[in-house]
């Protein structure tokens, strides 16, 4: 064993740690636009608008993330309009079509989450909300909102590691990720206990960042109990 | 005469085909304090949720300020108020307490009391402050402005949600049941905060079980039973002489 290969390929580790910390944000973060609407709808009561956000949220759970990645990545070249369009520029870059799947998934994923927690929000403050001459709108914003995204944070927390570790099949698609850097200094030296060991590690720190950080945040609410 | 601050005709609710309401008729001038008293089913609740449109009632008409709140009839939701504006205004100038309070979590004491204010009635922020206060130290609590209500008793949270009520200088205050889901020992702080509002010439209508307080501190009691008025009257006249059978068990079984 020899972790001294480590030491000097440290700058493709970096370089990886980089685009999966960039990766797994952006993602995260377009995911989370999406969720929060499509979530909100979820609890609607008109069908024609919870029946496509139904076939968006089974699809995106129910299948999976590499699968999902596969035929954006390799599946969109099929469609002639696709490669013909403005779109095209983005649909040929491996960054791009792993940054739509992941998008998609954790919005799907995350929504659920949204879904949940709006849909045990506690009655009485709707009430009461709804006493004090809100409308729905102001309810939604001032009340619903605030409140449940508080109780989503646990949840959430889980669904950003799934994130950070679903995110490692971004190498399979030829970009430089975490695990794609553990894949080239493993086909350089082949020393695979070694590459991949340095990479977990790097996984681990991505991780236990996170948890920390939910830590804190939920303690900050803790009092609110 | 001079026009009554709430008004309610005829007011009737079902629930499916169950007849809560069969026409209650109320009248508060500014300044009364009326308890509504029954057992329970007999449409208390109901009938102060009427008033605020918590529940749509089915048929009849209530008057706030001489403004009547318009109804319609769908063909599939039954009566519908026709404007969720006016609902909406007319609701924030009702203020309610509940039984189980119903205080935002996610917001302090403070934020509680001024939220409505600020953000449906357009008070400026400061201002809203400054009166939120005031009234904190009324009801006894400006200690725990920055508490949530987590972190306070069941007495507590109640009278902080009866600041949260007196800041939007309601025309009538609705207070469904406020005691009764607090331990005994914590009623009578609540209660005190109550006889000083009711002394202060607050409009106020009383779902309650406190018979004392009834007795003592309105000026009416009307008494339901399954869905009508079976007696009303000055508090001194019908406890005293009540003329309904069903009244005078009622008082006895209380007591």
């Amino acid at each position: 064993m020899d972790f001294s290969i480590i030491i000097n390929e440290y700058q493709f580790y970096l370089d990886g740690l980089w685009t999966t910390t960039w990766l797994v944000t952006l993602s995260l973060l377009l995911g989370l636009l999406i969720a929060i609407p499509v979530g909100i709808f979820q609890n609607s009561e008109n069908r024609l608008i919870r029946f496509p956000i139904w076939v968006y949220m089974y699809f995106f759970r129910g299948s999976p993330l590499l699968v999902q990645l596969f035929i954006i990545y390799y599946g969109a070249a099929q469609f002639d309009w696709l490669r013909e369009s403005w779109m095209w520029y983005y649909f040929q870059e491996a960054w791009f079509c792993a940054l739509l799947a992941f998008t998609l998934n954790t919005g799907a994923y995350t929504a659920e989450i949204v879904r949940g927690v709006i849909a045990t929000m506690p009655e009485g403050e709707l009430e009461a909300a709804k006493a004090y001459g809100m409308s729905k709108w102001q309810t939604l914003r001032r009340i619903t909102l605030p409140n449940s995204l508080r109780r989503a944070l646990p949840a959430y927390s889980n669904e950003i590691i799934f994130m950070i570790h679903g995110s490692a099949i971004a190498g399979i698609v030829t970009i430089v990720d975490i695990t794609g850097a553990a894949r080239v200094v493993n086909a350089r030296y082949y020393a695979p206990f070694e590459a991949y060991f340095a990479a977990a590690l790097l996984y681990m720190c991505l991780t236990f960042t996170v948890i920390f950080a939910f830590k804190q945040w939920e303690k900050r609410y803790q009092i609110e109990k | 005469m001079s026009q009554a601050t709430l008004s309610i005709k005829n007011l009737h609710k079902s629930f499916a085909d169950n007849e809560v309401l069969k026409g209650i008729d109320l009248e508060a001038q500014k300044g009364d304090v009326i308890s509504i008293l029954g057992a329970s089913g007999s449409g208390k609740s109901t009938l102060l949720r009427c008033v605020n449109l918590l529940e749509t009632p089915t048929s009849g008409e209530i008057r706030v300020n001489g403004e009547l709140i318009e109804m319609r009839q769908d063909k599939k939701l039954g009566a519908v108020p026709v404007s969720l504006k006016q609902v909406e205004r007319i609701r924030s100038r009702l203020a309610m307490v509940f039984q189980s309070f119903n205080l935002w979590s996610h917001m302090t004491v403070l934020e509680n009391i001024i939220e409505a204010p600020v953000h449906v009635l357009g008070v400026p922020k400061k201002e809203a402050i400054v009166k939120a206060e005031a009234i904190l130290q009324r009801v006894g609590l400006y200690e725990r402005k920055n508490y949530y209500p987590g972190q306070l008793s069941g007495g507590q949270q109640q009278r902080v949600a009866i600041a949260r009520a007196l800041a939007v200088e309601p025309e009538v205050m609705l207070f469904d049941e406020p005691t009764s889901a607090l331990d005994p020992e914590l009623v009578g702080e609540v209660l005190n905060v109550m006889r000083g509002l009711a002394e202060e010439g607050r409009t106020m209508l009383v779902v309650t079980h406190e018979m004392a307080f009834a007795r003592d501190v309105s000026n009416k009691v009307l008494f339901l039973h399954q869905g009508l008025v079976e007696e009303q009257g000055k508090p001194e006249d019908i406890f005293e002489n009540p003329s309904s059978e069903r009244f005078k068990q009622f008082i006895s079984s209380v007591y």
